[in-house]
C-alpha cells in the first residue's frame, strides 16, 4: 500500500489533504469532525484583529450548476473569522492537544502594520500550531480595507509583511496568494524573497456568478444590491494548475514548496496537482458540497492509483509533470495526430460531426453509403480534438498518432526528426 | 370527492399511468438529451417535432417556448405524449439506448411542456387574417383537429362536422381511461378550437345528414377524417349470448360513463384480439374487478399489434396473454359462460388450427378483432379506394381534386394518433396551397 504520510515544510500529516481555511475550519466543532473523518490537516478559517469583523445576513453564496445540478462553482461574500479572536485561539490551542498527528495551520490577515502582524504571530505561535498562512488573496470585502487580494496583488507588500513575519517569529510561514494579477510569478517571487517557506494557491478568482433577471441584481443578492464575490469549485481547477505550474518551472521560485488549491474534488485533480509541482493539497468546495466524507475517497482513489502505478510514496509522484509544461514554441511541429472513432462505442449522436462541421474543419463524416456513420476524413482532419472533448462516450473518439507515412492532409511524409517553431521557416525569427 | 365512495377499478381507471414529471424530475430527464445532429428521434416522430431543441428549451427554462416547439408541428402534442408508442418511435432509437439501454424519456417531457403551456390558456399562434374561404372537415378525432387548426392558423374558416355527441373522436371514445384523465381529450378539444376560426357541429353525420356532394357544394374544399366506423365480426356459435361485447363499444362507455358499477364485466373475462384496443378492454376489466382476464391472440406472439409495452403493462397489471389460440364457440345458457378456442399453428403458408382445444370460463367476453372502414357515408362520390380505405396521394389528396382524406380511414393509415395528425396537418397545407393558389 502507498505511503500517503506528507512533510509539507516540515508539517507532518497523515495524508496530503488539508481542508482550506474557509467555513469547514472555522471553529473547533467542524475541525474536529474533519479530523474524525480522516483529513490530513486544516488551515484555520482566517483569524484578524479584533474587534471581529460582521458578516453581511443575507445570502454568501451564489452557485454555477453543469447539468444535473452539479455544483461546479462556487462563489462567496463571506469574510473572514466573524468569532473574537481569543475564542479563536483558544479552540486552535485544545484542538492541536487533541490532534497532535494532524497538521494545524493558523490563516492570517491584519493590516499591513508591522507590529500588529508581530503581536498576532505571537499569539498565534502560543497556541502551539504547525504554521501560519497569509491571506493576501480574498478579493472581496477586506480587500476594500487594504488586506487580503488587494495585499496579494503588490508584490513589495508581499515581500515586506512576509518578511515581518518571518523575522518575528520560528513558524514556517506559507504565503497564499490570488489569481486576481496578470503573471503568478510576481507574488510568488516577492512571496521568495521575503523568505516564505511555501506558497498556497490559489485563492479565489474575483467574480460574478449569475444575474438575478427578476432583481436586476448580481448573486447572491443582499437588499436588492449584489457585490463581487471569490469564485471556487471545479470551474477553476485549469486556472489554479497553470499557476502552479508556473510557479513550479520558474527559475527563480521552482524550489519553493507549492501548497496546491483550486477545484480539487477528486483524488485525480489532487494526483494532478501533486504531479505539476504542489508538495500537498487543500480542499474546500468539495467539502462544502459533499461534507468531509469524501476524504475515504481522495485517500483511497490515491493510494490505489498510486499502487497501480508503483508509486511507494508522494515524493514519487511531486513534481514529475512539471519538466513537460514547456513554452508553446517547443511543441514539436512534426509531431502528427487524427482522430478516430471506435465504431462499436459510437452512439451516433453525430455531435463530432456537427461541430466540426459547422466549426472546425469539415473532418467528419455524416452519412456513409447512405447511413449515419460518423468517421473522420483523415485528409482534413488537423487533429484539434474538438471532437474528443464533445463526445458524451469516453474514450469512443481518441487521437492517434500518425508515427510514419503520408500525412494525406498535407501530402507531406511524416518527419519523425523533432521540430519546433523556433526553427520553423515561416518564422521570421528562425534559427534553423 | 363527494357521494358514494368510488371502488378502487374507479379510481385506477381516473389515476395516470404514469404521473407527469415534476419540475425537478423534468430538469433531470432534459438533463439526459445529448441534443444530436439530425437526430434519430425526429425522423422517428411521424410528426418531425424538434426534440432535441423541445427537450433544450425545457432544460434551460423555457416550457412556453419548448411547448411553441411542439405545438408547431403537432397540435396534439398534449395526447400524443400521452398515448404515443413512443418505444416504437422516437424513444426507441434514442442514442441514450446505445449508450446505456435507457432512452430518454421523450413522451413525458412533451407532457411536461403542453401541460405548462395548456395550463396558461394560451396558444402560442395567432390565427392570420380571414381568407374568405370555407373548409368543412368531416370528423373531430386527431387527423380532423390538426387539419383544422392549420387551416384555421391560415386564415380559414372551418367547419368541422361529426356524428358523436361529442368532439374528439378515438380521442374521446376509443382511448383507456387512465391514458387520458382529468377529462384530458376535451380539454385538449378546446385548447385546440381557441384559435378561434373552427365551428364545430356535433351529431352530424356524412351521408346522412350531410351527403359529401352538399359538402362540395357549401365549402371550398373538405377534409374527411372519419376513422374506421364499423368493426369486425367474428361469426361464432353462441356470439349472440347477452355476455359477448365488443371490445370498441366497452372503450367508449367505459369513457361516458361516470358509473363503472354498469360495466362491470365479471369475474372472467376473455379478450379476442392481439392489438391495442385488446389491451385496453384486457387492463380495464382488471381494473374495474375482473379476477382472471385472458388476451386470446390466434397468432404467436411476435405478431401482436399491441406494442411490447403494451403487452408489459397488461402482464404486470394482472392479464394473461395466450397466443396461438383462435375462438371455436362460445357456449352459455342465456348468458356466456365458456368460450371455447383451438389452437393454431401459424406456419408461413397461413393460420391452421391443430384439432386441441381447450375451453376457458368466461363471463364476458370482448371481441377485439379489429376494425374497418365503412365507405357508406361516401355515397353518391366517386372517390378510389384502396386496400377497402380511401385512396390518397403524398399530400393527403383524394382522387376528386376538392376532397382531402387522413387518418384510419386512408389507405396506409397506421392506426396511430400521431400518423393521423400528420395526415391532418399535410393535407391542410396542401388545402392552404391549393386554396391561395
Amino acid at each position: 500500500m502507498a505511503d500517503l504520510t506528507n512533510n509539507f515544510i516540515g508539517i507532518k500529516s497523515p495524508n496530503p489533504f488539508w481542508l482550506a481555511s474557509a467555513p469547514p475550519t472555522d471553529k473547533a466543532y467542524n475541525v474536529n469532525r474533519a479530523f474524525e473523518a480522516g483529513w490530513g490537516g486544516v488551515v484555520w478559517k482566517t483569524l484578524g484583529e479584533d474587534p471581529h469583523i460582521v458578516n453581511v445576513n443575507g445570502p454568501r453564496y451564489g452557485a454555477v450548476h453543469s447539468h444535473d445540478r452539479r455544483l461546479i462553482g462556487l462563489n462567496n461574500i463571506e469574510l473572514i473569522t466573524d468569532r473574537p479572536l481569543q475564542i479563536n485561539l483558544d479552540e486552535i490551542k485544545q484542538v492541536k492537544r487533541d490532534w497532535p498527528d494532524r497538521a494545524l495551520v493558523v490563516s492570517l490577515m491584519v493590516p499591513c502594520e508591522e507590529a500588529i502582524w508581530k503581536n498576532m504571530m505571537r499569539q498565534v505561535e502560543d497556541t502551539g500550531a504547525d504554521g501560519v498562512e497569509l491571506n493576501f488573496g480574498c478579493p472581496h470585502g477586506m480587500s476594500e480595507r487594504g488586506m487580503g487580494s488587494a495585499v496579494g496583488q503588490v508584490p513589495e507588500y508581499i515581500e515586506m509583511v512576509t518578511r515581518w513575519c518571518k523575522e518575528n517569529s520560528s513558524m514556517p510561514v506559507i504565503v497564499k496568494l490570488t489569481p486576481n494579477i496578470t503573471d503568478i510569478r510576481y507574488p510568488a517571487r516577492a512571496a521568495n524573497a521575503g523568505g516564505a517557506d511555501a506558497v498556497s494557491l490559489i485563492n479565489t478568482v474575483s467574480s460574478i456568478v449569475s444575474v438575478d433577471l427578476d432583481k436586476m441584481a448580481p448573486e447572491p443578492t443582499i437588499d436588492g444590491k449584489g457585490s463581487h464575490g471569490g469564485y471556487c469549485g471545479p470551474a477553476v481547477k485549469p486556472i489554479a494548475l497553470n499557476m502552479v505550474a508556473e510557479i513550479a518551472r520558474d527559475a527563480e521560485t521552482a524550489k519553493l514548496p507549492i501548497s496546491g488549491i483550486g477545484g480539487i474534488t477528486n483524488w485525480r485533480d489532487a494526483a494532478e496537482f501533486l504531479a505539476l509541482g504542489a508538495g500537498n493539497v487543500q480542499v474546500c468546495t468539495a467539502a462544502m458540497t459533499y461534507g468531509f466524507k469524501i476524504i475515504d475517497e481522495l485517500t483511497s482513489g490515491l493510494a490505489n492509483w498510486m499502487d497501480e502505478k508503483g508509486h511507494a510514496n508522494l515524493d514519487s509522484i511531486i513534481g514529475k509533470a512539471t519538466p513537460n509544461i514547456t513554452d508553446w514554441q517547443y511543441l514539436n511541429l512534426n509531431y502528427v495526430a487524427k482522430a478516430r472513432i471506435d465504431q462499436d462505442s459510437c452512439i451516433k449522436c453525430g455531435r463530432c460531426h456537427i461541430v466540426c462541421e459547422d466549426t472546425s474543419h469539415q473532418a467528419i463524416t455524416e452519412k456513409v453509403d447512405g447511413k449515419r456513420h460518423f468517421e473522420v476524413i483523415d485528409e482534413e482532419c488537423v487533429g484539434c480534438n474538438l471532437c474528443v472533448s464533445v463526445c458524451p462516450v469516453e474514450n469512443c473518439i481518441t487521437m492517434e498518432q500518425m508515427a510514419d507515412g503520408v500525412d494525406p492532409r498535407t501530402n507531406s511524409p511524416i518527419n519523425k526528426n523533432y521540430g519546433n517553431w523556433t526553427q520553423h521557416p515561416n518564422n521570421p525569427a528562425s534559427s534553423a | 370527492m363527494t357521494g358514494k365512495p368510488q371502488n378502487a377499478g374507479a379510481a385506477a381507471l381516473a389515476t395516470d399511468l404514469h404521473a407527469p414529471l415534476t419540475a425537478h424530475e423534468a430538469a433531470v430527464e432534459a438533463d439526459r438529451c445529448y441534443f444530436c445532429h439530425d437526430a434519430p428521434c425526429v425522423t422517428a416522430c411521424p410528426t418531425d417535432i424538434d426534440i432535441p431543441l423541445f427537450i433544450r428549451q425545457i432544460q434551460t427554462g423555457n416550457p412556453a417556448g419548448s411547448a411553441a416547439t411542439i405545438f408547431a408541428q403537432n397540435i396534439l402534442g398534449g395526447m400524443c405524449a400521452r398515448v404515443c408508442p413512443t418505444e416504437t418511435l422516437c424513444e426507441q432509437v434514442c442514442v441514450r439506448n446505445e449508450a446505456e439501454e435507457q432512452p430518454v424519456r421523450i413522451g413525458q417531457l412533451q407532457r411536461y411542456a403542453t401541460d405548462y403551456q395548456m395550463a396558461t390558456g394560451e396558444q402560442p399562434f395567432q390565427r392570420a387574417a380571414s381568407t374568405g374561404k370555407k373548409v368543412c372537415v368531416v370528423g373531430s378525432g386527431p387527423a380532423g383537429l390538426a387539419c383544422a387548426h392549420r387551416l384555421a392558423l391560415y386564415g380559414h374558416s372551418v367547419t368541422i362536422i361529426d356524428r358523436a355527441a361529442k368532439g374528439g373522436g378515438l380521442n374521446e371514445y376509443g382511448i383507456a381511461a387512465y391514458k387520458t384523465v382529468d377529462n384530458f381529450a376535451s380539454r385538449e378539444l378546446n385548447y385546440i378550437l381557441s384559435i378561434g376560426g373552427i365551428e364545430l357541429q356535433t351529431g352530424v353525420a356524412l351521408g346522412t345528414d350531410k351527403t359529401l356532394a352538399q359538402l362540395k357544394d357549401e365549402y371550398d374544399a373538405v377534409f374527411i377524417g372519419i376513422g374506421l366506423a364499423s368493426v369486425n365480426e367474428a361469426r361464432l356459435p353462441g356470439s349472440e349470448l347477452a355476455g359477448v361485447r365488443d371490445a370498441v363499444e366497452f372503450i367508449a362507455q367505459l369513457r361516458q360513463t361516470k358509473d363503472y358499477s354498469s360495466l362491470q364485466p365479471g369475474r372472467r373475462v376473455v379478450v379476442i384480439g392481439g392489438g391495442m384496443t385488446a389491451v385496453d378492454a384486457a387492463v380495464q376489466a382488471r381494473m374495474l374487478g375482473a379476477e382472471d382476464v385472458t388476451i386470446a391472440y390466434r397468432r404467436g406472439v411476435e405478431r401482436m399489434n399491441a406494442s411490447q409495452y403494451e403487452q408489459e403493462l397488461a402482464q404486470t397489471r394482472g392479464v394473461s396473454i395466450k397466443c396461438n389460440l383462435q375462438p371455436v364457440a362460445i357456449a352459455g345458457d342465456g348468458a356466456v359462460n365458456s368460450i371455447e378456442l383451438e389452437y393454431t399453428n401459424d406456419s408461413g403458408d397461413g393460420l391452421a388450427g391443430t384439432g386441441e382445444t381447450v375451453v376457458l370460463p368466461a363471463d364476458t367476453v370482448f371481441m377485439a378483432i379489429g376494425q374497418a372502414f365503412d365507405d357508406g357515408p361516401l355515397q353518391g362520390t366517386a372517390l378510389n379506394l384502396s386496400q377497402g380505405r380511401i385512396e390518397v396521394d403524398d399530400e393527403r389528396r383524394s382522387s376528386d381534386p376538392a376532397i382531402w382524406a387522413g387518418g384510419d380511414c386512408i389507405a396506409g393509415g397506421e392506426d396511430l394518433t400521431v400518423a393521423a395528425v400528420q395526415d391532418g396537418k399535410l393535407a391542410a397545407e396542401s388545402i392552404h396551397r391549393s386554396l391561395t393558389a
